[in-house]
């Protein structure tokens, strides 16, 4: 079945403006040898708002991140982040803004020689921040991630779904403007993944940081749409029915290396392509 | 059983090789370069430096001893037939301070360390340990590379007058025991023979050859590609490429030196 093209779900920009958006890609295109991974990628994420996208395995969501920051340069088009072109800017550079920008691997890609706190305070020591403020910080970003015990492990010492929070904690200690979240609930037991959904919506609700969030799981999106981060009583509460998808999430659904959708979550259930539907149910 | 053989264009090879080459040149440059760039991670530089230097003495000591016992082993044969074994002194000091010194401790730090470093930042691509450094801020060149090729090119030059004095040593050890050479004739003429080219030489190729362990042992770990059998092909071309190029590199010096000094 070829790819359906819904110009009403697809709002992609034609020209790019690097306003006030916190990731703009306009017209993106990345091959790996012949085979064409990601094909006039165009979308725009809204300061504070959270992006889930989606696509099956190999579909290039972690290649959209990766370009995002700077690791891989696209072959066309151009890339926005935080107002700043990125597509052809010098490595140098790149290290500067990427001081704004916070990510999290698929496979967490800690340090192993690193200890956890060398692993979350790296980018401290690296500004030369001293050691006892670099301390408070870490103890600080690991009691967020209810990790505070493993300050002194190796990360081979750490369960999956910890490596994951303490990657979160590495990303979220110098308070970025955005995230780049790589399947961080890949592999995970339910309660685990619960567990990190809610330190993502609490990274968007109580800090307002603009997210870009790969997954496999939609039932993790969803949740993300339908709750939001009650500060008074520090946990994840359900949105009232009326309410649900009141929160700054929206979808990007990747396919045949083109968006096919990109909308928020009422959009995304009231869409009639087939393969939406089916991928939804 | 079937085997599909795929064939590539010479072309093709021609231009990969083109490609490695210009990107090992550029990492070589950008960690010299690097030196002139803050921060310098000495720290890291003394942690490798403490794992090349202190971790390859063992195995320097032992080569550095053989290899000047055996080279006087050989030579002395062939003095005691022409009456002059008197002047093994002369020959183990001279071939080990300007050839086999610097030449067996280049390719034993080179099977020991071209692999540590291919391995460990290999894993560290393939982990994407590399592209999370790099998303950090931080420059891997400068943070990972650099300390690599300081410490190698510094403990190496050590390393070699280490062996150089043990290979002595080890001469001496066979000239006295099995041929009864006097103990100060050895020395005197192991001392004497000795002009300034000869150490020039012996010094100046540890650095070359320090400075080549480290860059192609980081530039195969960097250039990893395909998971855990990557990172065991790359170790093993960071062996080969290193070695190889020392030999190449050491001829090639040798030859300058002596074009420009002399052969006397």
């Amino acid at each position: 079945m070829p790819a359906p093209t819904l110009p009403s779900e697809n709002p992609a920009a034609t020209v790019a403006s690097p306003s006030g958006y916190a990731i703009e890609f306009d017209n993106v295109s990345i091959a790996f040898d012949e085979k064409v991974v990601l094909d006039g990628i165009s979308f725009q994420l809204p300061r504070g708002e959270t992006k889930a996208i989606f696509g099956v395995a190999g579909s290039g969501k972690s290649t959209l991140l990766k370009l995002a920051i700077g690791l891989l340069r696209p072959d066309s088009g151009r890339i926005f982040v935080l107002g700043e072109e990125v597509t052809h800017m010098p490595e140098q550079e790149l290290f500067e803004l990427r001081r704004r920008v916070g990510i999290v691997f698929q496979e967490s890609a800690l340090f192993d020689s690193l200890k956890v706190y060398e692993n979350v305070g790296f980018r401290l020591m690296e500004e030369g921040v001293s050691a006892e403020e670099t301390e408070r910080r870490v103890r600080e970003v690991l009691r967020f991630v209810e990790l505070e015990g493993t300050y002194d492990m190796r990360p081979s010492e750490l369960s999956g779904g910890m490596r994951r929070r303490v990657a979160i904690a590495r990303a979220i200690i110098t308070k970025p403007e955005v995230l780049l979240y790589d399947s961080p609930t890949g592999g995970l037991d339910p309660v685990t993944s619960n567990t990190i959904i809610e330190l993502i919506v609490k990274q968007r609700d109580v800090y307002k940081t603009s997210a870009l969030l790969v997954t496999h799981r939609l039932q993790d999106a969803f949740t993300m749409a339908t709750h939001h981060f009650d500060q008074a009583t520090n946990q994840m509460v359900a949105l009232p029915k009326g309410q649900h998808g009141e929160v700054p999430m929206s979808f990007l659904i990747l396919r045949d290396a083109k968006v096919i959708f990109d909308g928020d979550a009422h959009q995304l259930t009231a869409s009639r392509d087939d393969y939406i539907r089916e991928y939804i149910s | 059983m079937a085997f599909e053989l795929e064939l590539t264009s010479p072309i093709e090879v021609a231009k990969d090789f083109a490609l490695a080459v210009q990107d090992y040149a550029v990492l070589s440059a950008e960690s010299l370069a690097n030196f002139f760039r803050r921060p310098l991670y000495m720290d890291d530089m003394l942690y490798q430096a403490d794992l090349i230097g202190v971790g390859s003495l063992p195995i320097v000591i032992l080569t550095g001893l053989s290899v000047g016992a055996l080279l006087a082993l050989n030579v002395a044969s062939t003095l005691q037939q022409f009456g002059s074994i008197t002047l093994i002194g002369r020959l183990v000091s001279r071939g080990m301070v300007t050839e086999l010194g610097p030449l067996i401790t280049g390719l034993m730090v080179a099977g020991r360390n071209s692999s540590g470093m291919a391995s460990e930042l290999g894993s560290m691509v393939v982990t994407e340990q590399i592209d999370a450094m790099r998303a950090l801020g931080t420059d891997p060149t400068k943070k990972l590379v650099t300390p690599r090729v300081g410490a190698t090119v510094f403990m190496l030059f050590f390393l070699t007058i280490i062996a150089d004095l043990l290979g002595l040593i080890g001469g001496y050890g066979v000239a006295h025991l099995l041929f009864r050479v006097d103990t100060q004739q050895y020395w005197n003429s192991a001392w004497q023979t000795l002009v300034f080219r000869d150490v020039f030489t012996g010094l100046i190729k540890p650095v070359l050859f320090g400075f080549i362990i480290a860059t192609v042992g980081c530039y195969y770990g960097m250039a990893t590609q395909g998971g855990t059998q990557g990172v065991g092909r790359s170790t093993t071309q960071a062996v080969v490429a290193s070695s190889v190029l020392i030999l190449i590199v050491d001829f090639f010096v040798t030859k300058l030196i002596f074009a420009i000094f002399g052969y006397g």
